[in-house]
C-alpha cells in the first residue's frame, strides 16, 4: 500500500494527450525545524519521476527536495484515446508511489 | 464613531461604525454589504467573489488558475467520499444523519437550530453525528473533518447561498453577536475583521492582498498552499485573530459559530464554491 | 570523484551500474543523488550558484530567446511557484531548472521522450527573490533563459 498517494489524470489537449500528476508527498529539505522538538525534520523527498506511455518513455525526472510539497507535475505529449499512461516515483527513503490512466 | 448599545461589546473598543447602523435589518445589511464591494471594485461581478482575492487581483488569480488546474484539494475530497461511505460500527451512516443526499447538504447550513439555541455549522453536525453513533469526534480544524467537510462542500458546489434571514428574536441576537465580532477592533493591532476585509480589501499588507469579505464562507475548506493542507473556516478564523495577535478563539465556540452566521448572511445570493484553493 | 556525464543512456565511469532500461525508473543519470548508499549526492545538487551548479554539470550553455520561462513576476506564496519552461528549439531532449538564490540552486532535471511536448510544468520552492533559470539540451547543445520571481514574507499570512 503506498505510504503516499499519487493522482494521475490524462485528457486529449488540442490533438495532445495532457498528462498532469500531483503526488502526496511532504517534499522535506532537511532543513525545516520540527517546532516541537527543535530537531531538524530529515530530507525526505521524491528524487526520481517516471511517466510512460504504452511503457514508452515520455519524461523522466530527477528532483531536488527545492520542488514544492505535494508535486505536481504536467507534461503533453503526441499520444492517442486508449493510451495507457503510468507514473511511477521513489523519494530518496526508498519509498515509491504510482499510478496509471487509460486515455479515453 | 458609532458604540453599540449591548453589554457585550462594551469590553471591546468599537470604534468601527458597520455599513449600516446598528438597528438596520440583516436584509438592509446584505444590501449595503454587496452594495459597497460593487462600488469598490466595478469590474468584479458578483458572482466571482466566491473566489476571493482572484476575483480582484489578476496576477495572482494566474497562479490560482495553475494551481486549480490540479486541485490539491482532490485528494482530500476522495477521502471524504470514503468516509462519507463507509458505516460507523453500529451500522448507521453519514446520511443517516443528515438525512439527505450529499449533494444537498452544504446547502443547508449554517442554521439556527431553535431548540438546542445555537447555531448549528456542518462540522458541528459531522461530530453531532458520530459521537451520536458512539464514535469519537475528530478534530475540527483539520485533517478529516475537513476531508468530510471538502467532499460535502465539493458535491454541494453551485447551490446558491439562501440562509434564511435572521428575523425571530433569538436569530438576531446570534446575528448581532457575529455582526458584533465582525465590526470590532481587537488584539494587540487592533484591528477588526472589516478593517481588512472590508475597508482595505484589495489593498495589500506586505506580500498580501486582503480578500473581499463578501464571499468568504462560501469556498471553505479550503487548501492554503501555507498549510499544505486542508483547513475549516473556523480554523481559518484562529489563524487571523493570531495574525493581528488577538487570542483565537476555539473553533465551533459561540464566538465563531455567531461569525460563520453573519457572514454566509452577507454572502447571500452567491453560490456555494468549495472546496477552495488558496495561497 | 568521478565527475558525472550528462549525455543519455551513457554509463558514467564510476557509477554503480543501472542497466539502461532495467528498470522503469532508469533515472536521468545512473545512480540518482539523495539515496543510494554507496552514492555520493552529486556535486551539482549542492552548488549554491547556478555558475557552480553549471559547473558540475560539465555544461555550457547560450542565451536564447527559443526559451520560455514562465513564472509569477511576484509569487503568492513562495512555497509554490508554478513554473513552465517550453522551447522552440529544435531536437530538445532536457530542461534543467534551477532558482538562482535557493540553498541548493538545482531544482529539476526533465529529460523528455520523443514524443513529449518541448515543455514542462511544475512547482518549486523559490526562498529569496531572483531568477528561475532554465536550461534546454538541444542537439548536443545547451541553451539558457531565466525568468525573475519576487517573493516578499510576511502579512497576514496566518
Amino acid at each position: 500500500m503506498a505510504k503516499f498517494k499519487t493522482r494521475l489524470k490524462v485528457k486529449m489537449k488540442d490533438g495532445k494527450v495532457n498528462v498532469k500528476a500531483i503526488m502526496s508527498h511532504p517534499m522535506e529539505t532537511g532543513r525545516r525545524k520540527d517546532k516541537k522538538t527543535g530537531e531538524k525534520i530529515p530530507e525526505l523527498y521524491i528524487n526520481e519521476v517516471v511517466v510512460t506511455a504504452n511503457d514508452k518513455m515520455i519524461l523522466t525526472a530527477d528532483w531536488a527536495s527545492s520542488v514544492s510539497k505535494n508535486p505536481y507535475l504536467s507534461v503533453n505529449y503526441a499520444g492517442k484515446s486508449g493510451d495507457k499512461v503510468k507514473i511511477s516515483w521513489k523519494d530518496n527513503k526508498g519509498n515509491t508511489g504510482e499510478a496509471e490512466k487509460t486515455v479515453k | 464613531m458609532k458604540i453599540t448599545m449591548t453589554a457585550t461589546i462594551a469590553a471591546l473598543a468599537f470604534v468601527l461604525s458597520p455599513l449600516t447602523a446598528v438597528q438596520a435589518s440583516p436584509a438592509d445589511d446584505v444590501k449595503a454589504f454587496q452594495g459597497y464591494f460593487a462600488k469598490k471594485f466595478k469590474d468584479t461581478k458578483f458572482d466571482d467573489y466566491v473566489n476571493g482575492i482572484y476575483a480582484i487581483d489578476p496576477a495572482s488569480r494566474k497562479q490560482w488558475e495553475e494551481i486549480e488546474d490540479f486541485p490539491p484539494y482532490e485528494l482530500a475530497v476522495e477521502d471524504g467520499e470514503a468516509m462519507w461511505n463507509k458505516p460507523f460500527a453500529n451500522g448507521k451512516t453519514y446520511k443517516d444523519c443528515f438525512g439527505d443526499e450529499v449533494g444537498n447538504i452544504r446547502a443547508k447550513y449554517p442554521f439556527y437550530d431553535e431548540k438546542a439555541d445555537t447555531i448549528r455549522t456542518i462540522e458541528g453536525d459531522i461530530n453531532k453525528c458520530r459521537t451520536d453513533n458512539g464514535e469519537k469526534p475528530l478534530g475540527w480544524k483539520k485533517g478529516k473533518i475537513a476531508a468530510l467537510s471538502a467532499y460535502i462542500a465539493f458535491e454541494g458546489r453551485g447551490k446558491p447561498i439562501s440562509i434564511k434571514m435572521p428575523s425571530t428574536e433569538k436569530e438576531l441576537a446570534w446575528y448581532n453577536k457575529g455582526k458584533t465580532f465582525f465590526y470590532a477592533k481587537r488584539g494587540q493591532l487592533n484591528m477588526a475583521c472589516a478593517d481588512c476585509h472590508v475597508y482595505n480589501s484589495g489593498r495589500s499588507i506586505r506580500a498580501d492582498k486582503l480578500s473581499p469579505a463578501l464571499g468568504h464562507p462560501s469556498h471553505f475548506p479550503v487548501y492554503r498552499s501555507k498549510w499544505g493542507s486542508l483547513g475549516t473556516l473556523h480554523r481559518r478564523y484562529a489563524g487571523c485573530n493570531k495574525n493581528i495577535r488577538a487570542k483565537p478563539f476555539k473553533a465551533q465556540s459561540d464566538e465563531y459559530k455567531a461569525l460563520e452566521y453573519f457572514q454566509v448572511v452577507m454572502s447571500s445570493g452567491l453560490k456555494w464554491n468549495g472546496p477552495g484553493a488558496r495561497k | 570523484m568521478k565527475r558525472r556525464t550528462f549525455l543519455k543512456g551513457s554509463l558514467a565511469a564510476g557509477v554503480t551500474g543501472v542497466a539502461a532500461g532495467s528498470s522503469v525508473l532508469t533515472p536521468v543519470f545512473a545512480g540518482s543523488h539523495g539515496g543510494d548508499a554507496a552514492m555520493k549526492p552529486a556535486d551539482a545538487y549542492k552548488a549554491t550558484s547556478v555558475e557552480d551548479a553549471l559547473k558540475a554539470l560539465g555544461i555550457t550553455a547560450e542565451d536564447s530567446d527559443k526559451i520560455t520561462v514562465t513564472a509569477p513576476d511576484l509569487a503568492e506564496n513562495a512555497a509554490v511557484v508554478p513554473v513552465e519552461v517550453t522551447t522552440e528549439l529544435e531536437g530538445a531532449e532536457e530542461i534543467i531548472v534551477m532558482v538562482s538564490k535557493n540553498p541548493a540552486v538545482l531544482a529539476a532535471k526533465f529529460k523528455l521522450g520523443e514524443t513529449a511536448d518541448p515543455g514542462v510544468k511544475c512547482r518549486f520552492k523559490v526562498g529569496k527573490s531572483g531568477d528561475i533559470v532554465a536550461v534546454v539540451k538541444a542537439g548536443d547543445k545547451y541553451y539558457t533563459a531565466k525568468k525573475a520571481v519576487k517573493v516578499t514574507k510576511g502579512g497576514c499570512g496566518g
